[in-house]
């Protein structure tokens, strides 16, 4: 790793334009800001156990190395890189696969289930028993609303009209499989994602 | 994509069209960059590749170009149909190729024809097509030996593609129009230009070189968007590039699992594995395969897909529904459910807006951002009975109730925030671009109270069937009989559910190895047979990790394949149709680039699309293209909607009438949802909006989410546009000034960012220079830049621009083409 960041390339009163990063340039300072921040990491990573990864945004499937550890009983992540030993990235990442750290702990998570009441202004913080009830009522009961067994034909076609599922790009695999079973399995014919839009 | 993220590097001749890799997919970049510097590759006698980018933007994907074209948005069918007839009248085409692996030599029924803008068979009011014309003249009895349903009469055939019926001479005569002089002023890009394009695209119907199209959502956001992809492909077929490495169709896809989620069907109109939802009238599996299975129409076609199709139907249903699926019930066929009307995104808005949806669950999508026509959208998500929404972070629609303008109290919708985990707190894989199927593991464990999104969907459907045991309900058997065969029903574990995907034999337990072996009786499941293989007895191979530090090992043809890296569907293949990349003795068509080849008892390289034993000189030997009915490339088809050839016709809004046909400007048959629920239109023309507009994505932002992370919103931190010089000039628009940029449906205040990569063009029909107006779509009025511009922010959606209109059979909104106009505030 020979690169430097481009906030330490700013830092340094130089004039910086590059907006991507991905070919290392030459040390245009006259020493040896790579290795020095190479130790800092190491100190920061040492110990850290490497779990595989990959990044959330485009995909182009990136391959990610992140290190955590295991403090007072919780794990911290302490830095994501990209995988070297990949065919798809060869340990290269972008502005956004660099800074996926930053996504994934995030503080602006949303922390409570929040529910806004028909009208309200504002949202209520409830127990996930709460929404989770509340919702598989609207569910069976727009189901049975709008569920249409039998066309003006005569045709079997067992649907539900009124439910409408989209979502899921950032869904691991798995999980989409399992939404598209339960979906289709409540007659769900709404079901999308983002591979259209 | 066909092939994949480092195949790129093996081409000669690389065409961007829709996409800009260098900005939007930087990091696969890398490959184009490699094949540029590799002086093995490249035109003539190398130096290596050259890289061509037609686009209205002048971006860094151009700056690393060879050649640069500035071309109107939405006129790659124009730009691609003139290289189709430059190679075709300058017999530049790979002929063996197109005889042997092309539906070339095919005879077309006597009535189909193409007029003034229209095929045979349109029907104004319906606004759609009979397609009885556009398929082949057949001879004799429907070919033996084939499953029910999956056969039909031989196609006639001319080998010397002489006839003027077959579909290589109907071909030719349709894109005769497409002359330089009518390509560039569709497209405008000048005619020397052009030429020089023409002339190293022509270069690429030689066996050994070969050249790739790489496209993103630049292609696919039309009114013609399935069209422009085809018209693309129909190029590759001729110049005999489809199959090859360095070759192929290669879509860049967006979000880091949209292609593993379309495998798995979360799409309105298949099942997983790309097998088609049953309509209203398919009544048995017997009419299922009927309707939806290809149809073998050559001895030599193996069909696979389609002599297949009943066995993945009966494996899925299997899989779903276990016990209850048996051959008396028709394997459960009755609890698929069956769409009366297309159902994709806009028509669940459509819906909405009609009245007829009650709830919509939105899970790491937000529709408010996505439009089309955001403000519509909202007025839609307003006429819901509740909305849901499952993500890590607030988005525009779980906030669209006290979005800026918006009367809180007025809208009854019941909304419900879900707090769902990130990827990195989950482990499962994600399917890339290239099809690449790597597995991920659990980094940290969810934050506070947020709970997976298949933990949410299993305990949900819980609760629902809970409430069907106590109180019954409309026809409860398909949610009281799927399949929940897991340690926790309410917490599957990522790792059952991708064993379920693969599939298992039933009478012996085991895993099974092949889709192949996949049958129709009850004893195989597969929850998505294009994945069956991806997990056997063996374990889970999208764990694995034999990657580049070892390259003797893990890549010993050096073609990059790393076979032992992860895992690709179909059977670990990493480039599709591969036996295509072979002649017709099973040599290599350019040695130095092998896809597969056959070594007298065997097909050696990549996974072979092709029985490995089978001897390509064998009279019976299958044709290459064993997914087809056909058993080759097709040419011509009746699979699309808008015509079997694709043809151009200009964007809802357009800033000219379509030089080819001005009385049909527009596709014909695109569904026009606003006039058919009775809104009004709302298209705009020239006169009120004289320039024309598109949308695309920032390197430092991906979609939406980013605008919750402080790095990149640094990065990135305002809502713009892009203003083309000159137009700037003619309004005295200042670089950093605000401006208010309107269409007929919303509008958008944001800065101007005047740019020489915009610039005027000039086209038939226009006696003034056109523009293009660049948008970025990435803000809104949730998020770190909205927070600290309140008032700004009001007025940041792109998406409040375009129109709700789309490709007639893809249903992909028209994002990329409309009209605009723009002042000064």
């Amino acid at each position: 790793m020979t690169e430097i960041t481009r906030r330490e390339f700013l830092k340094l009163g130089a004039a910086g334009t590059a907006g991507l990063a991905l070919v290392p340039f030459a040390n245009p300072l006259g020493f040896d800001v790579a290795a020095a921040k190479r130790r800092a990491l190491d100190l920061r990573i040492s110990g850290a156990k490497e779990v595989h990864s990959l990044c959330p945004y485009c995909a182009v499937g990136c391959s990610l190395i992140a290190y955590t550890k295991e403090v007072n009983g919780k794990t911290q992540l302490l830095q994501i890189e990209g995988d070297p030993d990949s065919p798809v990235n060869e340990g290269r990442l972008c502005p956004k696969g660099a800074s996926a750290m930053q996504l994934a702990t995030s503080s602006r998570r949303v922390e409570k289930p929040m529910y806004r009441a028909p009208g309200s202004t504002k949202w209520e913080e409830k127990s996930w028993d709460f929404m989770l009830d509340k919702l598989a009522q609207n569910i069976k009961t727009a189901r049975d609303n709008t569920f249409v067994a039998q066309d003006a034909n005569g045709n079997v076609v067992n649907r539900t009209e009124g439910i409408a599922f989209a979502g899921g790009a950032a869904f691991s695999s798995e999980e989409g499989y399992f939404a598209t079973k339960l979906m289709r399995s409540l007659g769900v014919v709404h079901i999308e994602q983002q591979a259209r839009v | 994509m066909t092939n994949h993220w480092r195949d790129i590097r093996h081409a000669d001749l690389i065409l961007i069209n829709g996409a800009n890799p260098a900005e939007a997919h930087p990091v696969g970049f890398q490959w184009f960059v490699k094949a540029k510097l590799d002086p093995t590759k490249g035109p003539g006698s190398g130096g290596g590749a050259k890289i061509i980018h037609a686009d209205p933007r002048y971006t860094r994907t151009s700056a690393m170009a060879d050649i640069y074209l500035r071309m109107r948005t939405g006129t790659d069918v124009a730009y691609f149909g003139g290289l189709i007839n430059y190679v075709i009248q300058n017999k530049l085409y790979h002929e063996e190729y197109v005889k042997n692996y092309t539906n070339a030599s095919f005879i077309v029924k006597p009535g189909f024809d193409f007029k003034d803008g229209l095929f045979s068979g349109y029907n104004s009011s319906t606004r759609s097509y009979d397609t009885a014309t556009w398929g082949y003249d057949t001879e004799g009895d429907p070919i033996g030996g084939a499953p029910a349903g999956t056969t039909q009469a031989k196609a006639k055939r001319d080998m010397t593609l002489q006839d003027p019926r077959t579909v290589w001479q109907l071909m030719a005569k349709h894109y005769s129009r497409y002359t330089p002089d009518m390509v560039s002023s569709i497209t405008g890009i000048p005619v020397d230009q052009y030429m020089q394009v023409a002339k190293l695209v022509g270069e690429m119907g030689k066996p050994d070189k070969v050249m790739t199209i790489v496209y993103a959502v630049g292609l696919t956001h039309h009114s013609t968007g399935g069209q422009l992809i085809r018209s693309g492909a129909l190029l590759q077929l001729i110049l005999g590039n489809m199959g090859r490495p360095g070759g192929g169709m290669n879509a860049e896809r967006g979000h880091a699992n949209i292609q593993g989620n379309t495998d798995h069907a979360i799409s309105w109109e298949i099942l997983p594995g790309y097998l088609r939802i049953p309509a209203p009238g398919q009544k048995n599996l017997d009419d299922y395969v009927r309707v939806n299975a290809p149809k073998k129409s050559d001895p030599n076609s193996w069909n696979f897909f389609g002599t297949n199709y009943r066995n993945f139907m009966v494996s899925l249903l299997k899989a779903w529904y276990g016990a209850k699926a048996t051959k008396e019930n028709e394997f459960a066929f009755d609890y698929i459910p069956k769409p009366a009307v297309n159902s994709s995104w806009m028509s669940i808005y459509d819906q909405a807006l009609k009245g007829k949806m009650e709830g919509v669950i939105l899970s790491g999508m937000t529709a408010t951002s996505i439009g089309p026509d955001s403000n519509q959208v909202m007025t839609a998500l307003g006429k819901l009975k509740w909305l849901v929404v499952m993500d890590p972070l607030p988005t525009t629609s779980s906030e669209f109730w006290r979005a800026p303008n918006v009367d809180s109290a007025s809208i009854q919708t019941e909304v419900f925030m879900l707090p769902t985990t990130h990827w990195i707190e989950k482990d499962g894989s994600f399917v890339n671009s290239g099809r690449w199927s790597q597995w991920k593991d659990q980094v940290i464990p969810p934050e506070g109270d947020a709970r997976h999104d298949h933990w949410v969907l299993a305990d949900l459907y819980d609760r629902v069937k809970t409430l069907y045991k106590n109180q019954g309900g409309k026809f409860p058997d398909p949610i009281m009989a799927a399949t929940l065969d897991y340690k926790d029903p309410k917490k599957p574990e990522l790792d059952e559910i991708a064993k379920e995907i693969n599939g298992k034999n039933l009478a012996t337990g085991g895993q099974m190895a092949s889709f192949a072996l996949l049958k129709d009786d009850g004893t195989t499941t597969a929850g998505d047979w294009i994945y069956t293989g991806s997990y056997p007895d063996a374990g889970n191979l999208s764990k694995r990790r034999n990657g580049i530090s070892n390259p003797q090992q893990n890549d010993p043809t050096g073609m990059g394949f790393y076979s032992n890296w992860a895992w690709s569907w179909p059977l670990n293949r990493r480039v599709l149709y591969n036996r295509a990349s072979a002649d017709l003795d099973g040599k290599p068509w350019d040695p130095k680039r092998p896809g597969i080849q056959w070594n007298g008892t065997t097909w050696t390289g990549d996974v072979p699309d092709y029985p490995a034993t089978m001897n390509p000189k064998d009279p019976a030997a299958w044709l290459p293209f064993i997914m087809n009915g056909e058993g080759v490339g097709r040419l011509f088809s009746n699979s699309m909607l808008d015509g079997p050839f694709p043809e151009h016709y200009e964007p809802f809004e357009a800033p000219i009438p379509n030089p080819l046909h001005p009385s049909v400007s527009e596709d014909p048959v695109a569904f026009l949802y606003d006039q058919a629920a009775g809104r009004p239109n709302r298209f705009g023309k020239v006169d009120k909006y004289p320039y024309v507009a598109t949308s695309y994505r920032l390197t430092e932002h991906e979609h939406y989410v980013t605008q919750h992370v402080p790095l990149l919103v640094g990065l990135q931190p305002q809502a713009f546009v892009e203003v083309p010089q000159e137009l700037a000039d003619e309004k005295g628009i200042k670089n950093g000034d605000r401006v208010r940029v309107f269409s007929e449906r919303g509008k958008l205040e944001v800065a101007a960012l005047v740019t020489k990569r915009l610039g005027p063009m000039k086209l038939a029909g226009s006696d003034k220079p056109v523009y293009h107006i660049g948008i970025p779509i990435h803000w809104g009025f949730v998020g770190v830049s909205a927070e600290q511009n309140p008032e700004r922010s009001k007025y940041w959606l792109a998406n409040a621009l375009t129109p709700m209109v789309g490709d007639v059979g893809a249903r992909t909104p028209e994002f990329k083409a409309f009209l605009v106009n723009i002042e000064k505030i």
